[in-house]
C-alpha cells in the first residue's frame, strides 16, 4: 500500500504541473461561486422578472466552451492517435490547417450544442432562440473567441508539446469568473474589473441579459465585443504561426506523441 | 539532371547541443542509400529536417533543386515518410485513412490508386477494419502504403521493419524493391537491421555523434573494415568513437 502511495506520491513531487493542477480547479471554482453568491446577496430581485437567463447564459458560455475545446480536440487527437507528423509532413499550408480545424469545430460545436437546446424548451420552458436575431450576432462573436482560445491552445501544445494538454482544459474555467457569465462586471474588484474589461465575454453576455431583461439590443456591447475579437483572433493566428516557427527550432513537431 | 535529394552542410544545434554536425550527401535518382548508426547519432534530426520538421541551424537540403526552407509546402508533394515511432488515425478504417492521405496529397483517380495500392500490399482482406485493431505487420503495411500515396520522388524510410516478424519484414523488402524499380525512387533508409542494409542499399553512411564517419558500398566498408558482414563494420565503427 505505502509502495503504491509513493508511486504516485513521487509523480505529483515531481511535476509542478501536476500540483497547479490540483490547486487550480478547487481555487477557481470557489471564485466562481464566491462572485455568483455575492451578487444574489446584493440583488436578489434582479432576475425577478426574467426566466431563465441564468441557463441562456449557461448554453451561450456553452458554446465558447465547446467551440474551444472542439478545435483543442482536433488537434490533441491527433497527438493521442500519434498522427501529429503525419499531419505535418503533409502538403498543408498553415491557413489551411486553421481554415479546416475551424469548420471542423464548428460542425463538433453545433453536434454537441443543438440538443441540449432543443431539450431546454419541453424541460425548462425556455428557448435561447427567443434572442431572435441578436443570437446569430452573440454566438459567432462567442465562436470566434473559442476558436481564439482553441488557437492559443494549439500554439501551446506545438510549442511545448503534450504537457501543455492540461492548460487546454482548464484555459475556459479560468475565464469563467472574469467573463461575467452569470452577473454584472460591477460584483468583481476592481483590479478584476480591468482585466474583464479586456475580454469579449463581460460585453457579450451583459448584452445577452439587457437584451432578456429590457427587450433592447446595445449595438455598442456588440461592436466593443467584435473589436476585441478581432485582435484577439489576429493575435493567436500570429501566435499559432510563431509557435509553429520555434517548434520547428526545437524539434517538439517530429517528437510529438512519442 | 536535377538530383532528387541533396543535403548540403547540413547541421542541428539545439541549445548547446550539436545534433548534426556540417552533413552533405546525395540521394540519386532510382537510388536507395542507407544511413546507419548507434541511437542518438542524428540519424531522426537529419530526417526530421528533409522533411521540413526542423529548421537547419545551418546548410540546406536541396529536394529536386530547391531548397526545402524556401518552399517547404509544395516541395512536401515530393517527398514521403514511414518510422514505426509515427501510426495513422486509430479509429479510422483502413480505406478512410488512405481516403484521408489521398485528399491531403491531392491525389488523381484517388479510388484507382487504394486499390492498386491495396492489390500490392495485401490491404484488401482487411481494408474495411478499423486500423487500430490490426496487427502491427497489418498496420506496417497501411502505413507504407500511405507513404507511396502520392508516388514521392524522395521516400524517407526511418526502420521500416522493426518489430515485423521475418516474414512481414521480407514482404516489405521486397515491396520497396519492386517499387523502386517501377517508380524509380529514392530512397533514403534509415536502419538498424544490418542485411536489410546490405540487401537494399546501393550506398551507406555510417553516422556517429552527428557526424558522417564513413560511406561508401556495403562491400566496400565491408573490405575496408576487414569485416565479414555490415553488422561487424556497424560495431567496429561505433566502438572505436566510444
Amino acid at each position: 500500500m505505502y509502495g503504491l502511495f509513493l508511486r504516485h506520491f513521487y509523480l505529483i513531487k515531481s511535476s509542478l504541473p501536476r500540483v497547479l493542477d490540483l490547486i487550480y480547479w478547487p481555487t477557481i471554482q470557489i471564485i466562481l461561486w464566491g462572485f455568483i453568491s455575492k451578487f444574489f446577496s446584493i440583488y436578489s430581485d434582479y432576475y425577478n422578472n426574467t426566466l431563465g437567463i441564468i441557463l441562456t447564459c449557461a448554453i451561450l458560455y456553452d458554446i465558447l466552451f465547446r467551440s474551444s475545446i472542439s478545435f483543442n480536440m482536433l488537434f490533441l487527437e491527433e497527438i493521442w492517435s500519434r498522427n501529429f507528423t503525419n499531419l505535418f509532413i503533409a502538403p498543408l499550408k498553415l491557413k489551411e490547417i486553421i481554415i479546416s480545424l475551424i469548420f471542423t469545430a464548428l460542425i463538433r460545436t453545433l453536434i454537441g450544442l443543438v440538443p441540449a437546446i432543443i431539450l431546454t424548451s419541453p424541460l425548462f420552458g425556455i428557448s435561447i432562440l427567443k434572442l431572435g436575431f441578436p443570437l446569430l450576432i452573440l454566438f459567432l462573436s462567442l465562436y470566434i473567441f473559442g476558436i481564439t482560445l482553441g488557437l492559443f491552445v494549439s500554439s501551446g501544445l506545438m510549442r511545448f508539446g503534450p504537457s501543455f494538454e492540461n492548460i487546454a482544459w482548464s484555459s475556459l474555467f479560468l475565464l469563467a469568473p472574469l467573463g461575467c457569465i452569470y452577473y454584472p462586471i460591477e460584483i468583481l474588484p476592481e483590479f478584476f474589473q480591468l482585466i474583464a474589461k479586456g475580454l469579449p465575454l463581460v460585453y457579450i453576455f451583459d448584452e445577452t441579459r439587457n437584451i432578456l431583461i429590457n427587450g433592447l439590443v446595445d449595438y455598442e456591447n456588440i461592436k466593443q465585443a467584435y473589436l476585441l475579437n478581432l485582435v484577439y483572433l489576429i493575435f493567436g493566428i500570429g501566435l499559432f504561426y510563431l509557435s509553429f516557427l520555434r517548434a520547428r527550432i526545437k524539434g517538439t513537431l517530429i517528437n510529438m506523441g512519442e | 539532371m536535377t538530383i532528387p535529394l541533396e543535403v548540403i552542410d547540413l547541421s542541428k544545434t539545439y541549445d548547446l547541443k550539436e545534433a548534426v554536425r556540417n552533413i552533405s550527401f546525395k540521394v540519386n535518382e532510382n537510388e536507395i542509400i542507407g544511413i546507419l548508426g548507434p541511437n542518438g547519432c542524428g540519424k531522426t534530426t537529419t530526417i526530421g529536417m528533409i522533411l521540413g520538421l526542423l529548421k537547419p541551424t545551418k546548410g540546406k537540403v536541396l529536394v529536386n533543386g530547391i531548397e526545402i526552407e524556401k518552399q517547404r509546402v509544395e516541395l512536401l508533394n515530393e517527398l514521403n515518410f514511414i518510422s514505426p515511432y509515427i501510426e495513422l488515425p486509430k479509429k479510422l478504417t483502413v480505406r478512410q485513412n488512405l481516403e484521408v492521405y489521398g485528399r491531403l496529397y491531392d491525389i488523381k483517380d484517388l479510388r484507382i490508386k487504394i486499390d492498386y495500392l491495396s492489390e500490392k500490399l495485401r490491404l484488401n482482406e482487411f481494408i474495411n477494419k478499423i486500423t487500430g485493431e490490426l496487427s502491427s505487420g497489418q498496420k506496417n503495411r497501411v502505413s507504407l502504403a500511405k507513404s507511396v500515396i502520392n508516388d514521392p520522388s524522395v521516400l524517407l524510410l526511418d526502420e521500416p521493419t522493426a518489430s515485423l516478424d521475418p516474414e512481414t519484414g521480407d514482404f516489405v523488402r521486397s515491396f520497396l524493391e519492386e517499387y523502386q524499380k517501377e517508380k524509380k525512387t529514392s530512397i533514403l533508409l534509415a536502419s538498424h537491421n544490418m542485411s536489410e542494409v546490405e540487401r537494399l542499399c546501393s550506398s551507406v553512411l555510417m553516422m556517429n555523434k552527428g557526424s558522417i564517419i564513413d560511406q561508401g558500398t556495403p562491400r566496400e566498408l565491408i573490405k575496408k573494415h576487414g569485416r565479414r558482414n555490415m553488422e561487424e563494420v556497424f560495431l567496429k565503427l561505433t566502438r572505436d568513437l566510444i
